[in-house]
């Protein structure tokens, strides 16, 4: 398959990148794993007062994240790592994982553990004890578990599995002192490791183990326990010795005594006639049947069906009939509420806005400052900051708590569910489906989220056309654009309606140029087969949404606009600046659109808002004010209400054509500059990050074309 | 009467034991640290929209499998006594 040939290329620069912040020389390393979707962010949350993305699906965390915490007075650095299934690394994050537990060092491993399938969570609980000297078991949402009637004797397990073990409901921070209580415990102990629980492999592989362990203790001395060495070079996976060569410069594979030793063993099982698969096999019955058994009489479920109600919903969410119909339904009520809801505060934000521009710039000059230097940091900066904070901020505040209840309810992975055999039919990955979902926000998160994919080939394809789903910063100029000219005279609610069934339409369109272009990758430079991957389909939950209105507007929407506002300062003074030098009576930005003229005009729009695409890279918020700008020639943009906006638009030359044109170009163009730098970050390579920055280029300047052309043709 | 199918071939609604593993190497890996191992019970739930992947219950969790990955899993059907309202 290729996709080891082209693993080198997409590699990610694994948790090399963590750099452990200690407050203290005794602080604590405290390590929270477990499987995906358990609650470990929201544990690791409520401990550290962070603010750690959580959402219910799997794989929201890809990247080691720390946050500090004390109790009694002794402090500890918490670090929340991404979920993993198992100790033996399948994807990306599950080695962020895994070398981070095994070689990162830290003091104690918390075990975040689902309650409604602890048999299932055991299996990386055993492999955890096995690796980790010092292991707490947090048994979380124990809430959900009692509301499927399922009961849980965690005293016994404790004592089966030879380590603290405490239940803990971490959404309503429920046992989390308990938590905090053991994992001190547990610091404090000498040797807590004497009472856990190994897992007895058959007789052949313990023979080998016991082989192979003296020359291990010799020749590779280190804080790493013998035995569980030994039973990972029976395992033999290599991206595993890597990591130990990478993180901790040991190599108990190449020193002379193991290796001797290793040939013997394996030399023995094949005389035996037991190969490889077999011996992993075994290992992995192993720990599942040491899990079943563990789990006998510590779970009782008192009565079947508890899950009833995510089947049925899961019937209207993803059957045949309804799956696709309910999809478009989510999409267009979010457009909808997002569109009617946020056009009357942005118009008083602008209001206000403005207004305090004209006091500012007034005040400014009656303290006595140059009138060029209020021009500068009035008429330009603040100007154009003002503007991308009144058109964004309104239905980003909409848009997010919305996106976000959906995310907190379980929705997404539905999604991917019902869009998976589309990306199958492309040779690409169901989770792209995740990704893109991600990329609604803001593309560049959708590039980082990608890890959650596992094939090297698959992730690039998914990070190379994650643009092509219009972000945050791009909803305001198709919000805009459409409501001047496309909804016509409706007004009101039919209007913002009709507004957001146009939105739903150009998503669709991007869903399609996404698996297009897929398509296209995986049929040309990024062939292969599609790899396997599987979904974890998390129930249900009741989001908390007075939480989640208060974290999506804090948390996200501010941050977004904070870093368009740090985009939007620079490029407000690179346009005043262009806007107000002139060479031989012609400013720099006329000479700028007029250059641009005739290749605007290919395509359906003008020079000057190629410029406002151009000038837009640092962030796309600001596209359409510098449009508005450069149309305005007197360098700043004055006060403006959607009629004369559209008035300014047609004295422009604006057709429905220019409108068309513009929203195809803004759906599809270059990414953002943050974008391309986080592809760039993640692949390592110029060539992919130039390869993002151009599909998306291409696509839209071929559409835009032969949208004209058509338009030409028949008209 | 039991009968060695392969996973993809369940209905929504029958329920089967696995009893062997055909893939290599990362899925047969993964599925197992999924709890489809040999041995254990598994239910088809649902197909999705398009009929590929479906919706599988192992272990209390729901997982969604390509049927070209479940494939590579046979079983062996069992009857089913629980009070399951899906059927
Ligand atoms: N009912 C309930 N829900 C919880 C509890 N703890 C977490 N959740 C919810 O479970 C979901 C997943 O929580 P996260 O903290 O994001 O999970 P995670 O383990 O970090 O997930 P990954 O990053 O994907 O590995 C979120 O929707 C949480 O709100 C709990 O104790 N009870």
């Amino acid at each position: 398959m290729g996709a080891t040939s082209d693993n080198r290329e997409v590699k990610l620069p694994v948790y090399a990148g963590l750099q452990i912040h200690k407050q203290k020389p005794g602080d604590r390393v405290i390590a929270l794993a477990g499987n995906p979707n358990v609650g470990k962010s929201t544990v690791f949350n409520a401990l550290t007062g962070m603010k750690q993305h959580t959402g219910n699906w799997p794989g929201k965390t890809v990247v080691n994240a720390q946050g500090y915490c004390t109790w009694h007075n002794e402090g500890m650095v918490l670090v929340d790592i991404p979920g993993s299934y198992s100790l033996m690394a399948r994807s990306s994050e599950e080695e962020v994982a895994r070398d981070f537990i095994c070689f990162g060092k830290p003091d104690a491993v918390v075990v975040v553990c689902d309650a409604t399938s602890l048999e299932r969570n055991l299996n990386l609980v055993l492999q955890i004890i096995e690796a980790s000297k010092r292991t707490v078991v947090c048994v979380n949402l124990m809430d959900e578990a009692r509301k499927k009637h399922i009961e849980l004797d965690l005293a016994l397990l404790s004592k089966r599995l030879g380590v603290p073990v405490v239940g803990t409901t971490a959404r309503s921070r429920k046992g989390l002192d308990g938590l905090l209580d053991q994992v001190q415990g547990i610091l404090r102990e000498g040797h807590p490791q004497e009472r856990r629980l190994l897992v007895s492999y058959p007789d052949y592989i313990e023979e080998a183990i016991g082989q192979l362990v003296p020359a291990i203790e010799q020749g590779a001395k280190g804080e790493l326990d013998a035995r569980w060495l030994a039973a990972r070079l029976l395992d033999g996976d290599d991206g595993f010795w890597v990591s130990l060569q990478e993180s901790l410069g040991v190599s108990p594979k190449s020193d002379s005594g193991v290796a001797t030793a290793l040939r013997q063993v394996l030399s023995g099982f094949l005389l035996r006639g037991i190969s490889l698969t077999q011996v992993q096999d075994d290992m992995v019955a192993s720990f599942v049947h040491t899990a079943a058994e563990v789990c006998d009489g510590v779970v009782t479920v008192t009565r079947q069906g508890g899950d009833a109600r995510d089947r049925r919903l899961d019937k209207l969410f993803t059957s045949k009939a309804t799956g696709f119909p309910i999809m478009l339904l989510l999409l267009l009520l979010i457009f909808w509420f997002t569109i009617s809801g946020a056009s009357v505060p942005s118009e008083l934000l602008a209001k206000g806005l403005f207004w305090l521009e004209d006091r500012l710039a007034w005040g400014a000059l009656a303290i006595g400052l140059p009138t060029i230097l209020v021009d500068i940091l009035i008429h330009g900066i603040y100007n154009v900051m003002a503007w991308v904070v009144s058109v964004m901020l309104p239905p980003m505040a909409i848009f997010f708590p919305l996106f976000t209840l959906l995310e907190d309810f379980g929705y997404l992975p539905r999604m991917a569910f019902n869009l998976d055999k589309c990306f199958q039919s492309c040779d690409a990955c169901g989770k792209q489906a995740l990704t893109m979902c991600m990329g609604f926000g803001c593309n560049a998160a959708g590039v980082t989220g990608c890890r959650i994919i596992d094939s090297p080939r698959e992730r690039l394809i998914a990070i190379l056309t994650n643009s092509f789903v219009p972000c945050n910063g791009r909803f305001p100029i198709l919000i805009s654009i459409i409501s001047m000219f496309l909804i016509g005279s409706a007004t009101g609610m039919l209007g913002s309606l009709l507004g957001a069934l146009i939105l739903v339409g150009l998503i669709v369109v991007g869903v399609g140029m996404t698996l297009l272009v897929s398509k296209i990758l995986s049929r040309t430079i990024l062939k292969g087969v599609p790899s396997s991957f599987t979904l974890e389909l998390p129930p249900y939950r009741k989001p908390q949404i007075g939480k989640v209105i208060v974290r999506s507007i804090v948390d996200r929407t501010l941050k977004v606009l904070g870093r368009a506002v740090v985009a939007a300062a620079p490029a407000g003074l690179i346009i005043w600046i262009l806007a107000h030098t002139s060479i031989g009576g012609i400013t720099l930005l006329a000479k700028l659109t007029g250059f641009l003229d005739p290749f605007g005009h290919l395509l359906g729009m003008d020079g000057v808002i190629l410029t406002g695409f151009l000038l837009g890279f640092p962030a796309n918020e600001i596209v359409i004010p510098i449009i508005i700008m450069t149309y305005l020639a007197q360098g700043s943009l004055m006060e403006l209400e959607g009629a004369a906006l559209l008035q300014l638009f047609v004295q422009n030359g604006w057709t429905w054509v220019t409108a068309v044109s513009t929203l195809i170009f803004a759906l599809f163009h270059w990414p953002c500059a943050t974008t391309c730098l986080t592809v760039q970050k993640e692949t390592q390579r110029f060539k992919w990050t130039a390869l993002s920055f151009l599909l998306p280029t291409v696509s839209g300047i071929v559409c835009c074309f032969l949208f004209n052309t058509v338009v030409r043709i028949f008209m | 009467m039991k009968q060695c199918v392969r996973l993809n071939e369940l209905m929504p609604g029958q329920h089967a034991v696995v009893t062997r593993l055909t893939s290599n190497g990362g899925l047969r890996r993964r599925l197992q640290d999924l709890g489809l191992a040999q041995g254990s019970e598994v239910a088809c739930v649902q197909y999705s929209p398009l009929g590929d992947p479906v919706a599988y219950e192992v272990c209390g969790t729901i997982i969604a499998l390509r049927r070209k990955d479940a494939h590579e899993i046979e079983v062996e059907e069992v009857a089913y006594h629980g009070c399951d309202e899906r059927q």
